[in-house]
């Protein structure tokens, strides 16, 4: 268990598309890096190493302070085998952890089940955006699922307080029996009832904030703000997820442009979430992790990349033992999988697992399915 | 035209009949259209006149920008004042249908005006023949741009839009425990559309947008040998769309896709390899129509509505309202910008708070329906949006509503007028200690009279409190 005498807490950050690990963390020593991206390829005076083989893409500068600290983890070579080149099929994959089977319940969706099986706080498990994204979903719990902090609550357009307080009543006791005609109508009632609750009890939440970072809007900026905002307050959370919007990751072409920005967006906003949690004194008991459901093909198509499998994943936070883990895939041509792609060396249920037992202080076995060897970064 | 009386089962037919083939209607037109009869209604709907739908020229002397939809959100604007007003409403909810399944996002494709042809074309040739509509899709600037075919070439094939066509557009990944094609099947259908790309524009104005416009490029095309589902040839795009269209596959494809849409929810797409449909027969009748008219999708839509599947009771609001069901139905129902207004803007962005962003769906997958609709999120937004509108009784449609409620009666009880207004919002049945719930609350208010101008104003303010609080209830979320 950890040292920390708060309840610890997840984030999970998911860079949706297929982020092109290969261009993140570059193997820039390796020859056959050159060889495989001719049209992408960093140039090495841009790169900014962490060891004498291997080096962060030039937009993810802001995260190389923690890498120096100690406290970024790099899981290398992750995956699953067979890997699937949909970015559905692999999304819901890493969300449900059922590669062989269609699964509909999430991985978190169990860890807020397993913390909170009661249901004592609506609030266990939050998502910022709109639409409850598989790895959260799970029939029975609560996820506050939260597209925009400042403004989030029942029947706001009844500007009598005492006409909307008698509103709100009847709404508690039409959704109070959990009775309807079947299973989608009664988790649509206890849906309104979680909302109702949890959208009074967010609603404290940015009043207690005082925030002075700055982070780029727009792709996971304003929800990494407002997971901040909600820890602050203290409201119970130890389940917080988000997305990247719309496959963003999904860089087919024109990637040199593409994933620079984008992953400047990510190192910018991870730098200005830890400066936040840090300014408010409340980073010690979170723990971030950052993943795409992919990799993507070794060679590119010169414009872009294609969808790969053997990827990157990120752990952030000041409990986190920085390095790496894992393996670099080989680039080897005889050790690539058909079609080209880096094969991946550690399962993703691997670091699920680390976080869940080593982290959450959970059993991994029933949320990820099975025994995974773990890593030690936490 | 002779009015024979109506039975309450054909209102509600006819009401059932309206919310799925189009975005409902005000009660007014359900009893007019109930009076037509339902295989009337059906074959109107089926073969759209040829007079508009929608009077466009008003349309664009109200808001010009729509022409040149310069703005995605003009685009988004544009999509909800057609729902809303365009009379040939099943036209316009099979434009929604291929948008949920042939989406482009413009989050990628970045020129409003493109990604909104796209939208429009679904208008034009959603009721027509499925392989011209694919072959129009290859062709199509927006797709071409959103899933890379632009960046595939005879030299460095992009495999994006030849495995989509196939998982997502045409076929799906399985059916019956099988696997519909193969890696390099999936390869052989990228490598026929190498070539299939876009004409070089010069923007207007700096930095502005042009549409794109599509252009085959023979000397970036594979004319090599292909294999593709079993079938080996010089093999072209075009060749591949014949291919895929005799499919048993796509038959299943387009059969599960309506059926879902407009019947029951199905499972999304991915997992249809290994979950059988939960119709059978009904798919088995749907593919028919598919191969009996040679792939025309007004075929499949015709036995689809005649079906005893279709007209069942059991599935009768049992499916959960999409976003643009819930805005598009509610304004429907209330009679709110039907003519050029401003605020048309406030309403067109509901749908994405409710998370369903038209012109911008969150993958190639497009949105996944039925329960994932719901989260405390959109359930909040929902409820939000609905309860405002039913509860303004200066809009037409609620007036009526209220108007008709009056006409009942000099005196109304409580129970009167809680069943009244569900009534008139469906019919629509909800559980007797939901209902119970409503009655206390109107009973509180004492008598519902409408004899002096007071009474009144409390009556008509009353109605619209229950409307409002009808939908707020769970039964509401259901179409």
């Amino acid at each position: 268990m950890v040292s920390t005498s708060k309840d610890p807490v997840l984030a999970v950050v998911s860079l949706s598309g297929g982020n092109d690990g290969m261009n993140a963390v570059i193997p820039y020593s390796n020859p056959r890096y050159r060889d495989y991206r001719p049209t992408l390829g960093i140039p090495e005076e841009m790169i900014i190493p962490l060891n004498d083989t291997l080096g962060l893409h030039p937009s993810l500068a802001p995260m190389k302070k923690y890498w120096d600290e100690g406290k970024l983890a790099i899981i290398q070579g992750i995956g699953y085998p067979n890997g699937s080149l949909s970015h559905f099929r692999s999304m819901d994959i890493w969300a449900t952890c059922e590669p062989d089977t269609l699964g509909v319940e999430g991985w978190l969706g169990r860890v807020v089940k397993e913390l909170d099986p009661n249901k004592e706080n609506v609030l266990t498990g939050v998502n910022f955006g709109r639409g409850l994204p598989r790895a959260l979903a799970m029939e029975g719990v609560p996820i506050a699922s939260v597209g925009d902090l400042s403004s989030y609550g029942l029947l706001t357009e009844l500007e009598k307080e005492e006409q909307r307080n008698e509103a709100l009543d009847l709404f508690g006791r039409m959704y109070g029996p959990a009775i309807g005609r079947g299973a989608v109508e009664d988790f649509i009632r206890s849906t309104g009832v979680e909302a109702m609750m949890g959208a009074d009890i967010l609603g404290t939440a940015p009043g207690m904030y005082r925030g002075e970072e700055e982070y780029l809007l727009g792709n996971i900026g304003g929800y990494m703000r407002d997971m901040v905002q909600v820890h602050n307050a203290g409201l119970g959370t130890r389940v917080f997820f988000t997305t990247a919007p719309y496959n963003i990751f999904d860089t087919h072409a024109n990637q040199a442009v593409g994933q620079s920005n984008l992953l400047n967006d990510v190192a910018r906003n991870v730098d200005s979430f830890m400066a936040d949690l840090r300014h408010h004194g409340i980073s010690d008991n979170v723990v971030t992790l950052l993943y795409s459901e992919f990799g993507r093909r070794a060679m590119d198509n010169g414009s872009g990349t294609d969808h790969g499998t053997g990827g990157v994943a990120f752990v952030i936070g000041e409990q986190v033992k920085g390095g790496l883990y894992g393996m670099y895939p080989s680039l080897e041509p005889g050790d690539l999988e058909d079609g080209g792609n880096l094969l991946h060396n550690n399962d993703f249920r691997s670091t699920y697992a680390t976080l869940l037992e080593n982290w959450m202080g959970l059993d991994s076995k029933p949320i990820v399915g099975g025994t995974w060897e773990k890593h030690s970064f936490v | 035209m002779s009015h024979h009386a109506v039975s309450q089962e054909e209102i509600a037919l006819m009401a059932h009949l309206l919310r799925r083939a189009g975005f409902g209607a005000s009660r007014d037109e359900i009893e007019a259209r109930a009076h037509q009869g339902y295989d009337a209604v059906v074959e109107e709907l089926l073969n759209p006149a040829d007079a508009p739908g929608i009077e466009e020229d008003l349309m664009y002397r109200a808001y010009p920008s729509y022409f040149d939809k310069a703005a995605i959100e003009t685009g988004q604007t544009e999509i909800v004042y057609r729902m809303i007003n365009n009379k040939h409403q099943l036209k316009e909810k099979m434009a929604l249908f291929w948008h949920t399944i042939l989406c482009a996002g413009d989050n990628k494709v970045d020129n409003a005006r493109t990604t909104s042809m796209q939208y429009d074309a679904f208008r034009e040739k959603g009721m027509g023949n499925f392989k011209e509509l694919l072959l129009w899709l290859s062709t199509d600037p927006a797709m071409l741009y959103y899933l890379d075919n632009i960046e595939s070439h005879k030299t460095a094939v992009n495999e994006n839009y030849g495995r989509e066509l196939l998982e997502l557009f045409s076929l799906g990944v399985g059916k019956d425990g099988d696997f519909n094609y193969s890696e390099d099947d999936v390869k052989a259908c990228a490598r026929a559309f190498t070539g299939w790309n876009l004409a070089p524009t010069v923007p207007v104005f700096p930095y502005g947008r042009t549409p794109f416009e599509f252009r085959f490029d023979p000397a970036d095309h594979d004319y090599g040998e292909k294999t593709f589902l079993g079938e080996t040839g010089n093999w072209n795009g075009d060749d591949v769309v014949e291919i895929i269209c005799k499919q048993p596959s796509a038959a299943r494809f387009v059969a599960r896709k309506l059926y879902d849409f407009f019947v029951a929810d199905e499972p999304p797409v991915p997992s249809w390899r290994l979950s059988e449909p939960r119709d059978l027969a009904a798919i088995e009748q749907l593919e028919k129509a598919y191969f009996d008219s040679g792939y025309e999708i007004t075929a499949m839509l015709r036995v689809l509505f005649h079906g005893d599947f279709f007209k069942d009771e059991a599935i009768r609001y049992a499916k959960v309202k999409s976003p643009a069901d819930v805005v598009i139905g509610t304004m429907r129902m209330a009679q709110d910008h039907t003519e050029p207004k401003p605020g048309l803007f406030f309403v067109a962005m509901e749908p994405k708070y409710m998370g369903m962003d038209l012109l911008n769906p969150p993958t190639v997958e497009g949105w996944h329906m039925g329960r994932e609709w719901i989260n405390s999120g959109s359930l909040i937004d929902r409820i939000n949006f609905a309860s405002r509108v039913l509860g303004d009784t200066e809009l037409p449609g609620v007036r009526s509503m209220v108007n008709r409620l009056m006409a009942q009666g000099d005196s109304l009880t409580a129970e009167q007028m809680v069943d009244g207004c569900l009534d008139l919002v469906g019919p629509l049945t909800i559980s007797d200690e939901t209902r119970q719930e409503l009655v206390g609350h109107v009973s509180r208010g004492g008598a519902l009279l409408h004899g002096t101008e007071e009474e009144q104003a409390d009556f008509s303010r009353r109605a619209g409190e229950t409307f409002q609080m009808i939908a707020t209830t769970s039964e509401f979320q259901f179409g």
